[in-house]
């Protein structure tokens, strides 16, 4: 076993008196540092799919909710957490494959996010409470759920027991895991599922009429609260399955979800905020973005550009990519 | 052993932390309970304040008054650069912009290719030695059980000496003209739009003064610390800010101070409490430190819930003033 990076075996470290440093020095097979750039093109755009149709599955809740309550949730990336963290006690604390933990913790995730509004949001509806308060609330209770995972699991990363090392498939210039090639098959199936739900079914159509116009749905006979419920556990199974994905394909630990919720934001807003089809799209796009980026810059800074892209679509098009200008004044 | 808990947190509530969060606060208060600005990324604010002012004299070997001038500018434009796109928006969008605008600049001066400016993960030092320069405390321990040193006293002193000072313009603005506008675009802007007021340029103001006051936080919180590192600036940090805020109560001019003061007795008195009991053995099992941040956290959190839901005016702030929604 050598270097996995063996044109560069030399770090440059500065190190203050009487303080300590690491130095991370990888091993393993060596990567070679190709240059050619269509490859590394390639290579980024597949990571970028897999990463964007992530976002995509856990932005979908976010916008939802926002579309039907007017609630900007900022506990969302934490439901990430926590669902891949249900699925990491149930698989490694228990000892079930992965492939019975998942499922299961799908539905404790959904069934999570609709107690959070059976108790929590509801209760607070009832009592008109502003969307500012509420969005507070939120942020109370996103550092509730993370640091409880915190308490329970550790700050260090982890993986899950099955599907960790896997021998790359070559397709021409570039190499996946089938476990990717899984979490990205699944994922486009979670969301054409979705998206044929809220087009489909009379339940999917209630939902995009109250995220549309409330009251308007409310007076043509809508049983706005329980199409509410519905989207959060809805939202809450999608997000709880976006966290086990992430999970498979880089690890799990407890601020996994509050990384992603900003990426979630960038992509709810550049798709447009409440509509779930803008948050499909808008989530691979940021998924893209990120990962394109680090063909020409820093990994360390793939985030940033996501970020501004946010920050530019609200210059340019605040309403997003598929939202209508009314909602924004 | 009640004792040690009362003085740790008291230590803690009259310190230069407490002072830079109030700091932090002050300025909050003078977006969100005054203007009905949402902004999420006070930490941001604080960060440019505490670099600009570290870089200028530590990188380039400027003088500390210059690196004083450098941070507050540099609160300046990044109001000017948030503030237009999202000033016109609602008021969540504001929110989401501000809170990515302060994790792009964490991740900028953490980032490897920033290293000569700003030392990335390892931060800066050596930027303080002026500043204690002008201390005029003798050195040897003062107020008795709490132990400061002569430069905590020092930077401590002119700590709230200038959230007092500031606090009072924040006073005195809000008195004048200009703070009644502020205060009619957050209770309805159309109005406040109808008479004939430019209500862009007064949100941008009080971005910036707001910001401003950020920054000079931050420059107090990084002179007391003596070094300066990325993952000071997470984004949690504005919402400590924000849960002071709340706790003070929203609105008053005295809101921030005692906010800061009670939250960082309560926090530091829960932790000094769970620090004792995990080293006593009590609950098997568990150690560490971890445990002392997740608890403490978990407790904040509960905290803005609690407060928000049942006293959002906290302990100083009128229920009347707070009718604040998203419009």
């Amino acid at each position: 076993m050598g270097l996995r990076d063996p044109d560069n075996p030399a770090r440059e470290v500065r190190v203050f008196e009487n303080s300590t440093s690491a130095v991370v020095f990888a091993l393993g097979e060596p990567q070679v540092q190709t240059s050619d750039t269509p490859r590394r093109l390639l290579q980024s755009s597949v990571n970028g799919l897999k990463f964007g149709l992530i976002i995509a599955m856990t932005a979908i809740g976010l916008s939802l909710i926002f579309g039907t309550t007017g609630l900007v949730n900022f506990a969302h990336g934490d439901l990430v957490t926590v669902g891949a963290f249900l699925a990491y006690f149930l698989n490694v604390t228990l000892g079930l494959p992965l492939l019975i933990a998942a499922p299961l913790a799908i539905a404790a995730g959904g069934a999570l996010a609709g107690g959070l509004d059976r108790q929590v949001w509801r209760p607070l509806r009832a009592q008109r409470t502003g969307l500012i308060a509420m969005l507070v609330v939120s942020i109370g209770l996103s550092f509730v759920l993370r640091h409880v995972v915190l308490l329970f699991f550790g700050g260090s990363r982890q993986s899950y027991t099955d599907f960790g090392l896997q021998t790359a498939l070559e397709f021409g210039l570039v190499r996946v895991q089938p476990v990717e090639l899984w979490v990205m098959g699944l994922s486009v199936a979670a969301l054409v599922a979705v998206g044929l739900m809220l087009n489909r079914t009379k339940l999917g159509t209630s939902m995009r009429a109250v995220a549309d116009n409330r009251d308007l749905a409310e007076s043509s006979g809508i049983d706005v609260q329980r199409v509410i419920l519905a989207v959060w556990v809805l939202g809450g199974g999608l997000t709880a399955a976006g966290g086990i994905f992430l999970g498979l394909i880089e690890s799990v630990d407890y601020l996994m979800g509050f990384r992603l919720l900003l990426l979630m934001f960038a992509g709810v807003i550049l798709g447009g905020l409440g509509s779930a089809y803008g948050a499909m799209v808008g989530g691979v796009i940021v998924g893209f973005v990120s990962e394109f980026s680090t063909v020409w810059f820093s990994s360390q800074i793939k985030y940033v550009w996501a970020l501004l892209v946010l920050i530019v679509i609200l210059l340019v098009r605040p309403q997003g990519i598929l939202g209508r200008r009314e909602r924004f004044g | 052993m009640i004792e040690t808990l009362f003085f740790d947190a008291l230590r803690s509530a009259i310190g230069p932390t407490a002072a830079s969060y109030a700091l932090l606060a002050v300025g909050l208060n003078l977006h969100f309970g005054y203007t009905g600005l949402l902004n999420f990324g006070q930490v941001g604010y604080m960060l440019v304040g505490a670099y600009g002012l570290s870089i200028t004299v530590a990188v380039f070997g400027g003088p500390l008054w210059l690196g004083l001038i450098v941070g507050m500018l540099a609160a300046v434009v990044l109001s000017i650069i948030l503030g237009a796109p999202t000033l016109r928006l609602r008021a969540d969008y504001l929110a989401i912009t501000t809170i990515a605008a302060s994790e792009i600049l964490r991740f900028l001066v953490r980032n490897t290719g920033s290293d000569d400016l700003t030392g990335s993960v390892f931060g800066l030092r050596q930027f303080a030695g002026e500043f204690y320069d002008w201390s005029p405390f003798a050195p040897g321990e003062y107020l008795g059980p709490l132990g400061f040193n002569a430069n905590r006293m020092w930077v401590t002193l002119v700590g709230w000496g200038l959230v007092a000072a500031l606090s009072a313009m924040v006073w005195t603005l809000m008195r004048s003209p200009w703070g009644r506008v502020l205060r009619s675009i957050r209770e309805d802007e159309d109005a406040a739009r109808s008479l004939g007021k430019n209500v862009f340029l007064y949100k941008m103001q009080s971005l910036i003064i707001g910001g401003v006051i950020g920054a000079i936080g931050g420059m107090v919180f990084v002179l007391a610390l003596q070094n300066v590192t990325p993952d000071m600036f997470l984004p949690q940090v504005t919402f400590f800010a924000f849960a002071i805020m709340i706790l003070g109560g929203t609105s008053t001019v005295l809101g921030p101070t005692a906010g800061a003061v009670l939250f960082w007795f309560l926090l530091t008195g829960l932790q000094s409490g769970i620090r004792g009991v995990v080293d006593a053995g009590v609950i098997p099992g568990i150690t560490g430190g971890q445990v002392v941040g997740a608890v403490s956290l978990i407790a904040v959190g509960l905290l803005l819930m609690l407060l928000m839901v049942f006293r959002p005016q906290g302990i100083l702030g009128d229920r009347e003033e707070l009718r604040l929604d998203v419009s």
